[in-house]
């Protein structure tokens, strides 16, 4: 079904650091530009909002790497570590640039913010999901934790759910661009109770026993 | 923008004017977008001239009047700090004239208590009055209550830095109401009406929980979803500088505006 070229094997880890390197590039890029005056109008904002919405794509792209083997047979597992890697690196990196550059560390502000302001209380319980799930993303913790691993990171779905809802409250007006991700969040998600089913059906249907390799079935990120 | 001279005015914040460049290019102007960008990157096509403002409701004089003609009022430069409702703000030298000034000309009636406002509406000169997502029913509506329509610092402006309005800012004509968030300094009007009911405003009937009819600058009151405590003064202090500042009061025109809302519970008229 693929009918892109495959990797060759040994570029495999490289393009996984490849990956993190391109991944880094856009907040690299804005904190150069903000610390060099070069951000126009509110440039922490800016920078703050860039940050959010990169983390927001990360969250998509890791979701998207389950439905894309499924439907396209396309098996890019080995970037979801990295990508969801990422999106908690953004997330981090939003959270962070709000409290130093936005708040300037006022401490009583930030806490009246997330207790009570809901996009804020959504976010910041978003951003302390992600911490196990970013901790435990190493072949040790998978050996480790077993089946209980793949329980662990069927967080990820919350996690991009509060995501998506935190930008849509966060702005005055919910535009395209946050019904877009709500609805690719949506889709992604909605995707998961029926790739079972689809799967078997394909299977069927075409006669074929199991197209796919059984561990990395049962790992549904 | 053409050149404008006006006189100097007592109404002079002592503090560093915005650059001109953050007060042209940093705006919210949904008629030509939501992003903060697209008011300067997406207004080429808008043409301000030629323009009528009409004024009707309850006044003796109804009529209209032509842009040279508000341009011909004897215009002042007013520094004003301006306050925007998502807590950021700047010093921008407005230049105008009181609305007081036009409102004598049309004679308001005893029974008028509010004065409304009205932008232009056309899609085919503003992307954001058109096509699929429309932010906002048009057209944008404000209101005042006759007392602070009259209050001397309350202004029409007509340009600013020394030149007539950029479209971004709301060319050719909009209000300013230094004490009040940016969204009452409705942009680009075409109508003014004197009512004797509240008037319908764009904000409040969008979200009558975020944004009151008074929308009086008030450190105290939150905005449901951020504090109103602090602002960030656009184009100072860059990246890694503090340029948060605390929000005064009535944007700091308490002494000049506070006896309006004499005993009126501002949490509530919020």
């Amino acid at each position: 079904m693929a009918v892109l070229p495959t990797l060759p094997k040994r570029l495999h880890g490289p393009s996984v650091w490849a990956l993190y390197a391109v991944g880094f590039m856009p907040a690299a890029l804005a904190f150069y530009l903000g610390a060099t005056g070069q951000l126009p109008g509110n440039a922490v904002k800016e920078f703050e909002h860039l940050l959010g919405l990169w983390a927001l794509r990360f969250l998509v792209a890791t979701l998207a790497i389950t439905p894309i083997r499924d439907l396209f047979g396309l098996n890019w597992l080995r970037y979801r570590r990295a990508l969801g890697l990422l999106a908690f690196y953004y997330v981090l990196m939003h959270f962070l640039s709000y409290m130093l550059l936005d708040q300037m560390l006022r401490f009583p502000a930030i806490v009246a913010d997330i207790a009570r302001r809901p996009f804020i209380t959504i976010g910041m319980t978003a951003l302390v999901l992600l911490i196990p799930l970013a901790l435990t993303s190493n072949n040790w913790s998978i050996r480790k934790l077993g089946q209980r691993w793949n329980k662990l990171h069927r967080l990820v779905y919350l996690i991009a759910a509060a995501g998506a809802l935190h930008f849509a409250m966060s702005v005055k007006i919910v535009g395209p661009e946050q019904m877009l991700y709500i609805a690719l969040v949506a889709l992604l998600l909605a995707w998961r109770p029926i790739r079972m089913p689809y799967l078997r059906w394909r299977r069927q249907r075409s006669g074929i026993a199991r197209p796919h390799h059984p561990t990395t079935e049962k790992a549904a990120g | 923008a053409a050149a404008l001279k006006a006189a100097a005015s007592p109404y002079r914040v002592d503090e560093a004017l915005t650059p001109e460049e953050d007060v042209t290019s940093y705006n919210n102007f949904y008629e030509f977008g939501t992003g903060k960008a697209d008011p300067a990157a997406r207004s080429g096509a808008f043409k301000p001239t030629p323009w009528t403002v009409k004024i009707d409701g309850l006044v003796a004089k109804p009529g209209e009047f032509g842009i040279e003609e508000l341009l011909g009022f004897p215009l002042e430069e007013r520094v004003y700090r301006m306050r925007c409702v998502e807590a950021w703000s700047m010093v921008i030298p407005w230049l105008g004239f009181p609305l007081a000034t036009l409102l004598d000309k049309v004679e308001p009636l005893g029974s008028a208590k509010y004065v409304a406002f009205e932008t232009v509406v056309r899609p085919e000169e503003m992307p954001g009055q058109s096509g699929l997502f429309q932010p906002l029913p048009w057209p944008y509506r404000e209101g005042l209550r006759l007392d602070e329509a009259r209050h001397p610092l309350t202004i029409l402006a007509v340009g600013l830095y020394g030149k007539t309005l950029a479209n971004q800012n709301g060319a050719p004509v909009r209000l300013v109401v230094p004490w009040k968030y940016g969204f009452k300094g409705i942009k680009s009007i075409v109508r003014i009406s004197l009512t004797e009911t509240v008037p319908p405003c764009t904000w409040n009937l969008a979200a009558p929980s975020e944004y009151g009819f008074y929308a009086n600058v008030n450190p105290a009151v939150d905005h449901p979803r951020w504090s109103q405590a602090t602002e960030n003064r656009i184009g100072e202090g860059g990246f890694f500088g503090s340029n948060r500042r605390d929000t005064l009061p009535f944007n700091g025109y308490a002494d000049e505006v506070a006896s309006l809302y004499a005993g009126m519970d501002l949490a509530a008229n919020f």
